[in-house]
């Protein structure tokens, strides 16, 4: 227990004093999403249609900035047989790094989200669904793409590579989470929406650490 | 048999030799008859016309798509659990495979949904989690590929094989939990299949010839696969010959 919150305090620390790539991950979140209204037009009706799914898509295509250096960068620096030692089961080590990547990559991005969804034109009744959806179903993204990252350790078309993993994967998310807004906005009860995005978490909650640990062992070995 | 024993590739070279043209025919009576009965000899639909033909390459490719896929992840299986080079190799095989039987699937239904429903593509629920499965195809394969160590590439895609079986079920029950476009099925059910005999046959029988031509392809692209990993050990020995004759 002690080595998986020793290992947590390291990531977190590491990510505080590297703010600039936490910086960088947010500035790409507002500048992709700045991107659509240039695209699509300005009128405030479209872009108030279509802000949630921006928000989402664009968060998910941000969350996959940091995965490249979360176990690759163990993997050059040697921590990654440090973590194979450790007297902490594997699959914990694992989830203890997937919670710092969400707390220093995800919970910035969510406290970014309402300003993107101001410039967006989304209605203001469905700003505390947007949020709820996003603190619900970012956990999921940062355990799969915790195991993207671990299957890529080694790989030689990294960031590419670990696109086509997650993407797929993610796509349920998406799906559920937009649904929860859209049903806010249509006056529709978005419990069952939140439910089983909560669902979702709890389940790769379950499955990822050892996905996760099976890949570090063999990317170890 | 011990199954374990055909981890020798001699053995398994032996026994697909015998095996291999009993597919290979088998695939090619089943298929040839399969098309001439669903294409020619079976009546058209009352209300799609000849159109429901498509149905007999369309749907077969769809359960080949799934069943391509749980034989993947058998062998993911086979291969995290028992380091059994064979279901390394049998995994490299069959992706491909599976990804072009789940393209000849998305590709027919598009042909049949322009005619029945009017567009190529619908966000239906099931076309929607049977195009995850040809990405979950796709990024095996990438990620199959992606390391210079053989060994390293199937064991990691493995995993992901597993982690992406999820993806099964929802496909198969998409139709059901959603209340969607695409039509809910109609031979595999507790009551009977609602389908004609006419029509059943025919479908039938893609369906058998099918899967024999996809034990027959994945036969020919392990053997294929052995023979690589036999060369390249080959060469590196070879290689390694050369650099202590030089260095003599």
């Amino acid at each position: 227990m002690s080595a998986t919150l020793a290992l947590l305090r390291r990531d977190l620390s590491l990510a505080l004093r590297n703010v600039g790539e936490t910086l960088t991950v947010l500035a790409f979140f507002v500048i992709a999403a700045t991107l659509f209204p240039f695209g699509i037009g300005p009128e405030p009706q479209i872009l108030a249609r279509v802000a949630t799914g921006i928000v989402w898509v664009v968060a998910l295509l941000a969350s996959l900035l940091p995965l490249e250096r979360l176990f690759q960068s163990e993997a050059d620096e040697g921590g990654l047989d440090q973590l194979l030692l450790a007297p902490a089961p594997l699959e914990a080590l694992v989830l203890a790094k997937c919670a710092a990547l969400w707390i220093g990559s995800a919970l910035p991005l969510i406290a970014v989200s309402p300003i993107v969804a101001t410039m967006l034109q989304l209605p203001t009744e469905a700003y505390g669904t947007l949020l709820a959806s996003l603190l619900l179903g970012t956990p999921s993204l940062a355990l799969l793409g915790g195991i993207g990252a671990a299957l890529a350790v080694g790989a030689r078309k990294g960031s590419a590579l670990l696109a086509l993993i997650v993407l797929p994967l993610a796509i349920p998310v998406l799906i559920f989470a937009v649904a929860a807004v859209e049903a806010q906005i249509g006056g529709l009860s978005v419990r069952p929406h939140l439910f089983l995005l909560a669902g979702f978490a709890v389940f790769w909650l379950t499955v990822a650490p050892f996905a996760m640990a099976a890949a570090l062992r063999q990317a170890a070995s | 048999m011990n199954w374990q024993a055909l981890a020798n590739p001699a053995r398994f070279k032996r026994l697909s030799d015998r095996l291999l043209p009993w597919f290979a025919g088998g695939a090619a009576l089943c298929l040839a008859v399969g098309l001439y009965l669903g294409l020619v000899a079976s009546p058209p639909d009352y209300q799609q016309g000849d159109s429901v033909r498509i149905m007999y390459v369309h749907v077969p490719a769809a359960w080949m798509a799934m069943f391509v896929y749980a034989n993947l992840a058998v062998a993911a299986a086979a291969s995290l659990v028992w380091r059994h080079p064979l279901a390394d190799v049998a995994g490299r095989a069959m992706a491909p495979i599976g990804a072009a039987f789940t393209f000849l699937c998305l590709a027919t239904g598009s042909l049949w949904g322009k005619p029945m429903w009017g567009t190529w593509w619908v966000w239906d629920a099931r076309l929607t989690s049977v195009l995850i499965l040809f990405f979950v195809y796709i990024a095996y394969m990438a990620l199959n590929s992606a390391f210079d160590d053989d060994t390293r590439g199937a064991r990691s895609s493995a995993i992901l094989a597993l982690v992406g079986a999820i993806n099964l079920p929802i496909i198969k029950f998409s139709v059901d939990w959603w209340n969607t476009l695409h039509q809910p099925a109609s031979v595999s059910r507790l009551d009977g299949p609602s389908i004609h005999a006419s029509m059943l046959t025919p479908l039938l029988l893609m369906a058998v010839g099918f899967t024999l031509l996809f034990f027959a392809l994945a036969l020919v692209r392990m053997r294929a696969g052995l023979i690589e990993r036999r060369l390249a050990a080959l060469s590196y020995t070879r290689s390694a010959d050369a650099g202590v004759a030089s260095f003599r």
